[in-house]
């Protein structure tokens, strides 16, 4: 553990574990609405702030942060008015946001790809004392809405039409999802990048679910195997010259595949169960011991 | 319980020429339709007809070009009282992108009587209720994926129950459901409306809920064509028992095929 000696390290993983908790916390939702890739269009748009930040010399988190919001909202109205081409509106948002990057940067007077670079693939072990901050904060807004909204956001995510006659304000819950999700971006651009932000938001969720029948499972398990693979592809990197943003995405990757191989035999304990139920009609009591067990696995 | 009451002189649902297109299609065409308290009225019609948006215009979900639209009389847009409603749209699943079980999905439900989204112990016993009520109560912990098409038909309906709703809007509730799930539905519908719930649906065919219907309106391209007593199986097109061999299913078949090859 001569990892933790050092400051960079410290600060590192604090980075990772947030990143860990909230990309996943946020990308359940994404998954549930079947947007599984909104986060990958964020990322692109939030490319725009990278450059921009460059170029006006201001700090390119802020300036990420912003500029995804406003890209994350625009999407959002393209969904509500965009009837037949949204999806091509969609993709020049996306190319439009990166190819700003681009541009911005090397408009900048100190800026070049090389900088962008930082931003594409994260840079955990730079993450200053003042990055560590506004991490924090940013971390701390989308917890408190992932958590705190989670019935509303469910029941939107869910079935948007249904959630308009409980009375909800599903525009503006739909909003906050788009925002949150862009600000859970900006926090994860230092450690995975922007390019690979998305995979932290569905695959840990696309991991949990196969080994879980409810939301509140899935929810803990895939922000349990977040905070696994943020931390064991930090500390994989210090100890193997191996980049920590591909790392962390492998090992998510590698856990899913994990859970899939685990998940089949289960699948079938269940689906024999069922069985058994409505032959017996009787609760399907048996399965829950094993997908406590299973749960178990996911958390290590 | 007992018989409904129907009074004339208080409508649940009041629409008044009401107009509505999707996209440049004028769906509906001026019509007139008004649920009193404690009336069951069926929206007849084949399909295109207009009887699903008809429905979505009372929620909300589809916007009116013309006309007025009142629930308890009050203006819809300034309807806020969703409590007093509980909504099945049409749906042959209740599952989302992410495992949920039938508790977490009626619960949302409850959502209308919940203040700021938590849920108190007796919010949790009006889902577990309404999970009863259609019949799914040993169930109610299992993901709602492991459901067939009945059941999951029973869990929107449990879900629209949850808030103890003083009308229900259901939407082809009957669509792709199995005869064991048809009669917990029919039984379920029995209940509510005994105790006075009004009820608004719409039908393809009355089926099993025949004797439940007080009041039937059938709709055809966008326009009411008759308004009374369920109409008996002859002729036209909306009429229970049919079968659905007329020229409209071709007609609506063809431009699905094209679209999957080009």
């Amino acid at each position: 553990m001569d990892f933790l000696d050092y400051a960079f390290m410290q600060r590192a993983l604090l980075a990772a574990v947030l990143v860990g908790i909230t990309a996943p916390a946020i990308g359940i939702y994404l998954v549930q609405r079947r947007q599984a890739l909104l986060g990958d269009g964020i990322g692109h748009v939030a490319m725009t702030g990278v450059g921009l930040g460059f170029l006006l010399n201001a700090s390119p988190v802020w300036m990420a942060t912003g500029v995804a919001v406003v890209g994350a909202v625009l999407m959002e109205l393209i969904r509500w008015y965009g009837k037949t081409r949204g999806d091509i509106a969609l993709a020049m948002l996306f190319y439009g946001g990166m190819a700003g990057g681009v541009l911005f940067t090397n408009l900048a007077p100190t800026g070049s790809n090389a900088n962008l670079t930082s931003y594409l693939f994260g840079s955990i072990t730079t993450v200053s004392e003042s990055d560590v901050t506004t991490i924090c904060v940013l971390a701390a807004l989308v917890v408190l809405v992932t958590v705190g909204l989670r019935r509303q956001l469910f029941a939107v995510s869910q079935d948007e039409e249904f959630a308009r006659v409980t009375g909800l304000p599903v525009r503006a819950l739909n909003l906050l999802t788009a925002v949150t999700a862009a600000v859970t971006v900006t926090v994860a651009m230092r450690v995975v990048g922007l390019l690979l932000v998305s995979a932290l938001m569905v695959v840990p969720v696309a991991a949990a679910q196969q080994l879980s029948r409810s939301f509140a499972a899935t929810f803990a398990i895939a922000v349990a195997i977040g905070v696994s693979v943020t931390i064991g592809g930090t500390v994989t990197s210090y100890y193997q010259n191996v980049p920590p943003s591909a790392t962390i995405v492998l090992l998510t990757i590698g856990a899913f595949i994990a859970l899939t191989a685990l998940a089949t035999p289960l699948a079938r304990r269940r689906a024999r169960a069922a069985a058994a139920t409505q032959t017996a009609g009787d609760p399907a009591e048996c399965v829950i011991p094993a997908s406590r067990e299973g749960a178990g696995k996911a958390g290590v | 319980m007992g018989d409904p009451v129907i009074d004339d002189g208080d409508p649940v649902i009041s629409l008044r020429g009401v107009r509505a297109e999707l996209g440049a299609r004028p769906v509906l065409r001026g019509i007139d339709l008004t649920v009193n308290r404690g009336e069951v009225v069926a929206l007849l019609g084949a399909n295109g007809s207009g009887k699903s948006t008809a429905i979505r215009t009372v929620i909300g979900q589809v916007l009116v070009s013309a006309g007025e639209i009142e629930l308890f009389g009050v203006p819809r847009r300034r309807f806020t009282d969703w409590r007093r409603v509980g909504y099945v749209p049409q749906r042959t699943t209740a599952a989302g992108g992410v495992p949920a079980t039938i508790t977490e999905i009626v619960a949302s439900g409850r959502l209308s009587r919940a203040r700021f989204g938590v849920l108190r112990k007796a919010d949790h016993e009006a889902v577990r209720r309404a999970i009863g009520l259609v019949g799914l109560a040993d169930r109610a912990k299992d993901s709602v994926n492991a459901l067939s098409g009945g059941q999951h038909q029973r869990v929107l309906i449990a879900r629209a129950l949850a808030c103890e709703p003083e009308l229900l809007i259901m939407d082809e509730p009957m669509a792709g459901v199995d005869l064991a799930s048809q009669e917990v539905l029919a039984r379920t519908l029995r209940e509510q409306v005994a105790a006075g719930t009004t009820v608004l649906l719409v039908l393809h065919e009355l089926g099993p809920l025949e004797p439940l219907i007080d009041r039937a309106v059938v709709l055809r391209d966008g326009c009411v064509t008759h308004d009374g007593p369920p109409p008996q199986a002859v002729g036209q097109h909306a009429l229970p028992g049919h079968d659905h061999v007329h020229p409209h299913a071709a007609h609506d078949a063809e431009p699905i095929r094209t679209g999957l090859l080009s």
